[in-house]
């Protein structure tokens, strides 16, 4: 039963983790669909899984069980280096502590994903400036992120994860690190991302603020979704 | 991808004294191991030039060295008459028959001693060798106690400079002049009237005879005449091949004692450039779970930390070839095993041992990088993205 708008569709996930001989389960039975163009917050306590479900959206990690169907991809099936492409072609990463390369400048990190595209320098050149211009950093192309506050890091991560026009943009605690202005910020560009660009995104984040921004919330409590909240 | 290497080199200057220390280290066996192969190749380029092409050394026949030949008058006075020898300005025979013995000789600035090569000559010996030119003084007059010196024996020598006496042999010897050879090994040699040095030596016999070829191409026809003649036990060399096989010895003994000091040292200078990449990958894990998230596959991981790697290779080369260079302005004095007298030479650099020695290095920096770099492209994403 595949829909057009359907952008994601997970179907009775589960994934557990070893810790020594113990068993962690994470997930039990996930199954979640979400709609292209979507803005979902995932909410819960920590330690209840969220980045673990979030991680395995983004093709970061294998589910133990369960599909997980992305643009009509079935993820969970495809190969390290496939899912490595596959990712550098789908998703945008949003990461708490921005996760920015510290010896490249804020265009070079931008650039970066580019690389793993076909794209000559020029064109990249253009999607770069493109990408610094929708988070208003334009004017800080040659610095480099320690020249930088946490909020125009953050604006930069955010330029680096859309320059290559990803299928969805996963956020994990994308404010967790920041004060409450610059965190308003950043919000408020991915609500300009997904209204104006049309960009699905899913966050992550324990915080009720920054939940309330997104147009949906899925809570998760002990690894099982929890919709009527 | 230009983006990836400035990537690595970056990285390399950010952590600026790690690397330096890495580099210092690495460089410091390039040295040895390009000081080594400098001096072995310096050692064989003056060996080398001491020969001309033209010139043929006859010596005894199992004799391997002047100083272990004897050549008896006769058949010195027989080789005289052979019609392959060139004819002189003077319209004579080019053709000198030669002796040679050690002594010892007390060294300047030093207790040491050293043995010289003491050279008698004959009447061609000079016009045989165009590389040797007196500098001061004059020739040394035939059936006389005269003597001259080679430059390096004057600068390494006591009491060997113009108008002093040296006394070997049961008598006094006056230097009237100072000669250069340039960079052969006859600017370590004292040089006369070789007849004098016979008697006061007691010496019945020469130790080999020099001849100049009307045409290099008569060498071999030399060669199977004096080698038919019964009435010869003389072996036949041309001078150039004759110094080259002098040269090869040493240098190989040079070499393998180069290859093997440096084989010791490296295995330092690999463990400093693998801890350092350790600790790289070490600090920079969040950064690698990063890459690999925005879809860098671990085969560009690996690549980017192995040419980290390589990078300070390169540099550890570049340093280590820089101080070595720097030797080229030092003339150095060894053993000459082949003869057990003093040789003065120059390290000499050339662009096999730049080429060898920049390999070497970047080889110590792809083994140094290799475990680091496997262990980077390793790691699980997730589990690296939460190293913060
Ligand atoms: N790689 C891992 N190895 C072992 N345990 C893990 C791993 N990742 C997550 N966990 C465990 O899974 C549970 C959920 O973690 P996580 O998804 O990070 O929760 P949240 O994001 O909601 O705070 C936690 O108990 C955590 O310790």
């Amino acid at each position: 039963m595949r829909n057009e708008e359907l952008i994601l569709s997970i179907n009775n996930v589960f994934k557990s983790y070893h810790r020594g001989s113990q068993i962690v389960r994470v997930l039990e039975n996930i199954s979640l669909e979400l709609e292209r163009g979507a803005f979902l917050a995932l909410m819960g306590p920590s330690g209840s899984g969220k980045s673990t479900l979030l991680n395995l959206i983004a093709g970061l990690d294998y589910v133990d069980q369960g599909t997980i169907e992305i643009d009509g991809v079935d993820i969970t099936t495809l190969s390290e280096t496939d899912l490595a492409r596959w990712r550098s072609v789908n998703v945008g990463f949003i990461f708490q502590f921005y996760n920015l390369i510290p010896v490249l400048t804020a265009f070079e990190n931008v650039e970066l994903p580019l690389l793993l595209t076909s794209l000559s320098k020029r064109e990249r050149q253009k999607h770069v400036s493109a990408a610094l211009s929708v988070v208003n950093m334009e004017d800080r192309v040659d610095h480099y992120p320690n020249q930088l506050s946490g909020g125009q890091q953050q604006r930069v991560a955010i330029a680096r994860a859309i320059v290559t026009d990803p299928t969805i943009l996963v956020a994990d605690e994308p404010t967790g690190d920041l004060d409450r202005i610059s965190a308003e910020n950043v919000l408020d560009l991915m609500d300009r991302l997904n209204r104006d660009l049309g960009k699905t995104i899913i966050m992550v984040t324990h915080d009720p603020s920054a939940g309330k921004r997104a147009h949906s919330m899925e809570h998760l409590d002990k690894g099982v979704l929890n919709h009527d909240l | 991808m230009g983006l990836l290497f400035f990537y690595s080199l970056r990285n390399l200057l950010t952590r600026r004294l790690t690397t330096i220390l890495t580099a210092l280290g690495m460089a410091l066996v390039v040295f040895v191991f390009a000081s080594i192969i400098m001096l072995a190749e310096g050692l064989k380029k003056t060996l080398v030039e001491t020969g001309s092409s033209g010139n043929v050394v006859i010596l005894r026949k199992s004799a391997e060295t002047e100083v272990q030949s004897r050549i008896d008058r006769d058949q010195a006075s027989i080789l005289e008459t052979l019609p392959e020898i060139a004819l002189g300005e003077d319209g004579q025979r080019l053709i000198a028959k030669e002796l040679l013995v050690l002594i010892t000789m007390q060294k300047k600035n030093s207790d040491g001693i050293a043995n010289v090569i003491i050279r008698g000559i004959g009447k061609h010996s000079f016009s045989l060798r165009p590389q040797v030119k007196l500098i001061t003084g004059r020739m040394p007059r035939w059936g006389t106690s005269e003597i001259v010196v080679g430059q390096s024996v004057a600068k390494r020598f006591k009491n060997t400079g113009l108008q002093r006496t040296l006394s070997f042999a049961t008598r006094s010897w006056n230097i009237v002049g100072v000669f250069d050879a340039g960079d052969t090994g006859f600017s370590s040699e004292i040089w006369g009237d070789a007849d004098q040095l016979m008697q006061s030596f007691r010496r019945q016999t020469y130790s080999s005879v020099i001849l100049r070829l009307r045409n290099p191409n008569l060498f071999q026809g030399l060669k199977k005449r004096i080698s038919n003649d019964p009435r010869f036990t003389l072996g036949v060399m041309r001078e150039k091949d004759y110094y080259l096989k002098q040269s090869e010895t040493m240098a190989t003994f040079l070499r393998i004692l180069g290859i093997s000091l440096t084989l010791i040292f490296s295995i330092g200078a690999v463990v400093g450039a693998m801890i350092t990449m350790f600790a790289a990958v070490a600090n920079r894990t969040a950064e690698i779970g990063t890459l690999r998230a925005l879809g860098f596959q671990r085969k560009s991981i690996l690549f980017a930390f192995l040419l980290e790697s390589l990078i300070l290779g390169f540099f550890g080369g570049c340093a280590g070839l820089l101080f070595a260079s720097l030797l080229q302005f030092l003339t150095v004095s060894t053993m000459n095993f082949q003869t057990f007298s003093e040789l003065a030479f120059r390290f000499s650099i050339t662009p096999g041992i730049i080429i060898k020695s920049m390999a070497f290095s970047i080889f110590m920096g792809f083994a140094g990088g290799l475990l680091p770099a496997f262990r980077a492209s390793r790691m699980n994403i997730v589990d690296s993205l939460r190293e913060v």
